[in-house]
């Protein structure tokens, strides 16, 4: 089971704010699940064939560009967090 | 009224001007959008001179309708550096120099707006990731503004930057991790909580407006003109857009004559922002920072895009000192116009003068450098680049021996 966070911009699409998914073996393939259980999502989220640099995602903490992308492995109990690209300190 | 909506940066959604951060159709960041005609009729020059000396005297621009959280941030020295112009070979060169700032960083131009905003909106605690400057001014502006602050900062920033959020009575919560960590975990914390103003989460949309107050500033005090050439310190890349959008307010009332003012952007070796310009290529994250310079070292920029993008457009260029050029950059600043400056102004001094080197700001170029925190705060990293102390028996023999 993967957990999964999302933001509460998010919410408007996917109605919640955790859930769990189960059987996806890499966040390619966890993406293709949430796509489908949220229509609308693909579309806010993959601009020109890509993930939208606005959003990043985290692997138990990791950013999966410092991983390996969407082909980052995902293993039971992993978590994944959804979160807006924000920074400035 | 002055503030019309939130306005999504990438697809031009509008939004309610609440605190919102994030367009929920394409998740692009959001960006005030004001009543142009509200300020047309209510700003004036002379309502500006007539002061206070801090950033209110431009309150007409900024977008917060209540009376503002103010330590008496803003409308810093403006200094002609004849000194570091000559070494350089600058004929027209000006520093805004914020080290001298109510916490000693440009910092409290954003967070003096962004607290004010909290309040307006009946927030009940504020909070931030930093790289300290911003710990130590938000931790300042909650004690005025009578709100608790919830501070978290990467391991290893200098001392003294968490000695001053402290003493302010924040909870400084120490992250295990880089500043792109500290930021994640309050990302998440202002999710949880969303009575509570993070001013770089979900305040930001306002809290960037205070950074346009250095180019209202530049401009006034140039006699309301714009410079030819700016060079600005990144870390996320707000600032250095923020500052575009100033001098852009300022034709757009009348201010100033149009001018296409070039940016330039500054960064220690190895960031995304200063890479993807120098070397060519989109803003790849960086995981590892090797630098001093903690208050730049942010691997994954925000605006990096929208920074690059200005960068680009108005035919500037971004530089990337090395750290011993910076320390050298603090010290020249130091010794040629008396400014101590820290680190993130030894970064852009470095980086003018490469500029200038590479023949890419001219002689006569009047140019404005931008100088946003207090030498005293990073004291610690030149220290061991200066002359030791002179050692000496209290006898004026011993001076006249060892010295004279």
């Amino acid at each position: 089971m993967i957990k999964v966070k999302f933001p509460t911009v998010f919410v408007q699409v996917t109605k919640e704010r955790r859930v769990e998914v189960d059987g996806a073996g890499s966040i390619g393939e966890l993406l293709d699940t949430l796509f489908e259980k949220y229509p609308g999502l693909k579309e806010k989220l993959i601009k020109d064939g890509e993930l939208t640099p606005f959003i990043n995602i985290f692997v138990n903490g990791e950013d999966i560009r410092h991983l390996n992308g969407v082909e980052t492995e995902l293993k039971d109990g992993d978590e994944v967090a959804f979160i807006p690209a924000i920074s400035g300190g | 009224m002055k503030v019309e909506a939130l306005k999504c940066r990438i697809c031009g959604k509008e939004f309610p001007p609440e605190a919102l951060y994030t367009c929920d159709n394409c998740f692009g960041p959001l960006e005030v959008k004001y009543n142009w005609d509200w300020i047309h009729d209510h700003a004036s020059k002379e309502k500006i001179v007539k002061g206070p000396n801090s950033l209110w005297r431009y309150r007409d621009f900024l977008p917060v309708s209540g009376e503002p959280v103010d330590l008496g941030a803003g409308f810093t020295r403006f200094i002609r550096a004849t000194n570091l112009g000559e070494k350089l070979g600058l004929k027209n060169l000006f520093l805004i120099d914020d080290s001298v700032n109510p916490t000693y960083s440009f910092k409290d131009r954003v967070v003096s707006v962004a607290v004010t905003k909290a309040k307006e909106f009946g927030m009940q605690a504020v909070g931030c990731a930093s790289t300290g400057n911003l710990a130590g001014s938000l931790s300042a502006h909650a004690a005025k503004a009578n709100l608790p602050a919830y501070i978290f900062m990467p391991r290893g920033v200098e001392k003294g930057k968490i000695i001053q959020a402290l003493v302010h009575g924040a909870k400084v919560i120490e992250v295990d991790g880089t500043y792109d960590d500290a930021n994640r975990v309050a990302t998440e914390v202002a999710e949880e909580h969303p009575d509570w103003g993070f001013v770089n989460i979900n305040l930001r949309p306002y809290y960037a407006e205070g950074s346009k107050t250095l180019a209202y500033e530049a401009a006034e005090r140039l006699g309301w003109n714009l410079p030819d050439q700016v060079v600005v310190p990144m870390a996320s890349g707000a600032l250095l857009c923020a500052i575009y959008r100033g001098f852009r307010d300022l034709e757009r009332v009348g201010f100033v004559e149009e001018r296409d003012v070039v940016f330039n952007g500054t960064q220690p070796r190895g960031l995304p922002i200063s890479r993807a310009v120098k070397y060519g290529g989109g803003i790849e994250p960086v995981k590892k920072m090797d630098t001093l310079v903690h208050s730049l070292a942010i691997g994954n920029p925000a605006d990096g895009i929208f920074a690059k993008d200005i960068i680009e457009k108005t035919g500037g260029f971004a530089e990337d000192p090395a750290d011993e050029d910076t320390i050298e950059a603090v010290k020249l600043l130091a010794k040629t116009e008396g400014i101590f400056t820290e680190l993130a102004g030894g970064v852009t001094v470095a980086g003018l003068k490469r500029l200038v080197d590479d023949g890419r700001i001219d002689r006569s170029d009047v140019v404005v450098v931008y100088l946003t925190g207090n030498g005293l705060k990073t004291g610690e990293a030149v220290l061991d680049h200066l002359d030791d102390t002179i050692k000496i028996k209290p006898r004026l023999e011993e001076f006249e021996e060892v010295v004279a």
